[in-house]
């Protein structure tokens, strides 16, 4: 006990939660914009893993740091797109199309990385983001390091939590998609067009999931490997659950799980030797399963997920 | 007359598929008028109000519409938008709104360009308020329009339409869901608001409302406009005769006197989804040769009490007693055994299994009758012969006995229902909301057949949210509310619609 407390208390800890949180909260914002607006998303995973490759293959082909991040942006939006034409104006099953997307993206990716570079053992590597170095703030104790010594990205998706929260409360295109999401009759009948609303909903929530991707191997890492974004999409499904589709508590989920997992790995130093490390591993894996089945219990689906809309029919 | 016209529709003509849902009809409206849009089920009302709305793109035809200036311009075909910026409102039967949003969240979506950075919300406050002070429409604008009533999402309903300054209004079935008295209210605001200039049509097949509430009225039959007069001129024969092409017989029950008690419920309580939905020791007595009828707004109780009488859902006290003597096992089977026939409420899901044929389930009720199968084994040519006999005699009309029965059309999924119950003779039946959405001829059909059943000495429980429906059959009424039960003494529409609304008479 003493041991977690102390572990608590530091301030690496808090950096490295937040650090881990940067690609979850990516995503989950992405996963929340597509199901406030009526579609699962199920490609996330595959999504994630196109903005690592494309995003830190761009850079590396010189496209720079910012860059690469606008490469990934576009990569997932246009991944987004071809779910959002399957699943929107086809009406397709949305999971069907959201796995397959999740094979294809993932399997184009390596795919395009194996080809791009056959003979390589190791991955080349990138001049990575760096920690922001702001005069002062960077140098305030505790704060200075948990915030003002992150990434620019880890700030990018502070600032894309509040703007999906300000979009979404704020302004007549969030009303718009959450009523699209609870009875697209309600927009048609006001004169919107309810695909248009949902496709960009797909799309704009697809490129912000591959901005997640390229957290990896942009900022947290500096190089693509295979199997790097183990299963952080489908985290960021559940956590859409969590967060009972708002972005204010899917900040505070992301950065729960992210808090979980740095603990492990702090506890499997001090602990390992009493505990298999594998215990650890799962740790943030369990903790999360527990906290979506307290959450999902008052869970307040949109009404309208996975309902597809025909023009025309009603 | 022209000077005032707001709306020609001229010669609309729709298809689907080998359906000719509209079949150039023509028609238009004046100025601060009411219109009666009547016909039955299929006769193409609401396809020609969607095609009016732009939901639908009419196959040829056309629509004018008074513009600014005063003169009928052409509307733009096919493009909700284009309606509603000429100033058509349209109130669906299914309500359009958003439930995790507010009343004026839902009544402003769309009239603002999107992606305007900030809301302009104190304007659109105040046009609304002015809006509910000149139509007596009333309704909370803040909380989420999932907490409201149904009416008042009807209020949330007209006033958006009102918002986007409707000077022509479309109710389709605008009282289907409303108490009697609630019903009075919608039309006396819209009677205030016609005064101001709106012109309204409304979809309807209650006499009642076209004979009390219209100027004129507009008949359609089998896509067709078959008639159109005013309704000072109109009786209810005449527009009877209109909307089924001759004369239909009203069902009107001779009164006989009811026998001795076959089923008592004693002091039943019954745990439902809601607390108003549950059942709270309530006590009831049916009788041989008596229709009893059940009246109330649909979620008081009313879907409980009939999973309980079909056996689906137990009560946790209180006990059923058929001819005085306690029935041990409540569950669908013994119920049907012990000769309960049940038409459920919603025929398609729980009437039917779709995906089987009308000739299997004629016969699912009763699957261990050795007639039916042998050791498990199906007797097909049995089940066969009497689909076909039934069907005959009930006149059950659809692709063919051996088709899925959910290919048939809601009227005949009802038939097939009535021959497979009333070929067991039940002597207790249990009709939840038998005639909802039937046209005329398969309505009468199902009363006739409730009567019979009374006749030939059974009891029939009558659950309808059609005021009138159990006026003209029940023999003894009682009203449900929050799950209780209230015996009526009068069989006047007014005290019984106060009853259904909660207050006391």
């Amino acid at each position: 006990m003493i041991d977690i407390l102390n572990i608590l208390l530091t301030d690496s800890f808090w950096a490295a939660s937040l650090r881990i949180a940067t690609p979850l909260i990516f995503g989950v914002l992405g996963a929340l914009i597509c199901e406030r607006s009526g579609t699962l998303n199920l490609g996330i995973e595959g999504i994630f893993v196109v903005g690592a490759m494309c995003g830190w293959m761009a850079t590396w082909l010189g496209a720079g740091l910012w860059g690469g991040i606008l490469v990934a942006f576009l990569c997932g939006a246009f991944f987004g797109l071809i779910h959002a034409l399957l699943t929107v104006p086809l009406g397709l099953s949305q999971h069907v199309s959201g796995l397959g997307i999740t094979l294809f993206a993932t399997s184009i990716s390596y795919f395009t990385y194996r080809t791009a570079l056959p003979d390589v053992s190791s991955p080349p590597r990138i001049e990575p983001f760096q920690p922001l170095d702001i005069p002062i703030l960077s140098d305030l104790p505790f704060i200075g390091l948990v915030l003002f010594q992150q990434t620019a990205l880890t700030w990018l998706a502070l600032i894309m939590v509040l703007l999906v929260w300000y979009v979404l409360n704020r302004t007549n295109l969030g009303l718009a998609i959450k009523a699209v999401g609870d009875n697209p009759n309600s927009v048609d009948a006001q004169g919107l067009s309810v695909y248009a609303i949902r496709m960009w909903a797909i799309v704009i929530g697809s490129a912000l999931m591959a901005l997640g991707g390229a957290f990896l191997t942009m900022s947290a890492f500096d190089a693509f490997f295979f199997g790097m974004v183990n299963g952080r999409g489908w985290v960021c499904i559940a956590l859409v659950i969590f967060a009972s589709w708002r972005p204010g508590k899917a900040l505070i989920g992301a950065l729960l799980f992210g808090a979980f997992d740095a603990l492990q790995v702090r506890l499997q130093t001090e602990m390992g030797a009493l505990v298999p490390g594998q215990v650890f591993l799962m740790a943030p894996y369990v903790l999360s399963i527990v906290a979506l089945v307290i959450a999902a219990r008052s869970a307040d689906y949109p009404r309208a997920l996975l309902t597809p809309w025909y023009k025309g029919q009603r | 007359m022209e000077a005032s016209t707001v709306l020609k529709l001229n010669g609309l003509v729709k298809r689907f598929g080998s359906i000719l849902a509209n079949d150039d009809v023509t028609l238009h409206l004046q100025k601060g008028e009411v219109l009666a849009l009547l016909g039955e089920n299929g006769a193409g009302k609401t396809t020609l109000m969607n095609m009016l709305f732009g939901h639908y793109l009419p196959d040829s035809g056309n629509i004018e519409i008074r513009g600014v200036n005063g003169d009928l311009v052409p509307l733009e075909l096919g493009n909700p938008s284009a309606a509603l910026a000429s100033g058509i409102g349209m109130v669906h039967q299914h309500f359009t709104l958003a439930e995790n949003i507010t009343a004026f969240d839902n009544i402003t979506l769309g009239a603002e360009s999107l992606f305007s950075l900030r809301r302009n919300q104190r304007k659109a406050e105040k046009k609304i308020n002015n809006i509910m002070s000149n139509s007596g429409l009333e309704a909370p604008l803040d909380i989420p329009v999932g907490r409201l009533s149904v009416g008042e999402r009807q209020r949330v309903e007209i006033l958006k339409a009102l918002y986007r300054d409707a000077h022509i209004l479309v109710l389709d079935e605008p009282t289907a869901v409303l108490t009697p008295q609630e019903a009075d209210a919608l039309f006396s605001n819209l009677r205030r608001m016609t005064n101001h200039g709106l012109s309204v049509i409304f979809i309807t097949h209650k006499m009642r409302e076209v004979l009390s509430f219209s100027d004129r009225l507009v008949v359609l039959r089998q896509g067709k406009n078959v008639g159109s007069m005013e309704t000072s001129n109109a009786s209810e024969k005449k527009i009877a005769r209109l909307m089924v092409g001759s004369e239909t017989q009203k069902v009107s029950p001779k009164r006989i006197t009811p026998g001795s008690p076959i089923l008592s419920l004693n002091d039943i309580s019954v745990a439902g989804r809601s607390k108003r939905d549950s059942l709270q020791n309530i006590s009831l007595i049916l009788k041989s040769h008596e229709i009893l009828g059940i009246a109330g707004i649909s979620g008081n109780g009313q879907n409980v009490l009939a999973d309980l009488i079909s056996g689906l859902a137990s009560p946790y006290k209180g006990s059923i007693l058929l001819k005085g003597v306690a029935i041990q096992n409540i569950n669908p089977l013994n119920m049907i055994k012990l000769g309960f026939g049940r038409i459920p409420e919603d025929r398609h899901r729980q009437g039917i299994v779709g995906g089987l044929s009308v000739s299997e389930n004629m016969v699912i009720e009763r699957l261990d009758d050795p007639l039916i199968q042998n050791f498990g084994f199906l007797r097909s040519s049995v089940i066969n012969d009497n689909a076909q006999t039934l069907s005959e005699k009930y006149d059950v009309r659809g692709p063919g006995i051996d088709q899925a029965s959910r290919l048939l059309s809601g009227g005949n999924i009802q038939k097939l229902i009535l021959a497979r119950v009333f070929e067991q003779q039940p002597e207790i039946i249990l009709a939840n909301q038998p005639t909802r959405g039937l046209d005329m001829g398969a309505a009468s059909d199902v009363q006739r057949h409730l009567i019979e059943a009374r006749d030939r000495g059974g009891g029939v429980i009558l659950i309808s949210e059609d005021l009138d429906e159990i006026l003209g059959l029940a023999d003894r009424i009682v009203v449900m509310r929050d799950g209780n039960l209230n015996d009526v003494n009068s069989s006047s529409r007014e005290a019984i619609g106060l009853m259904m609304a909660g207050e006391s008479v």
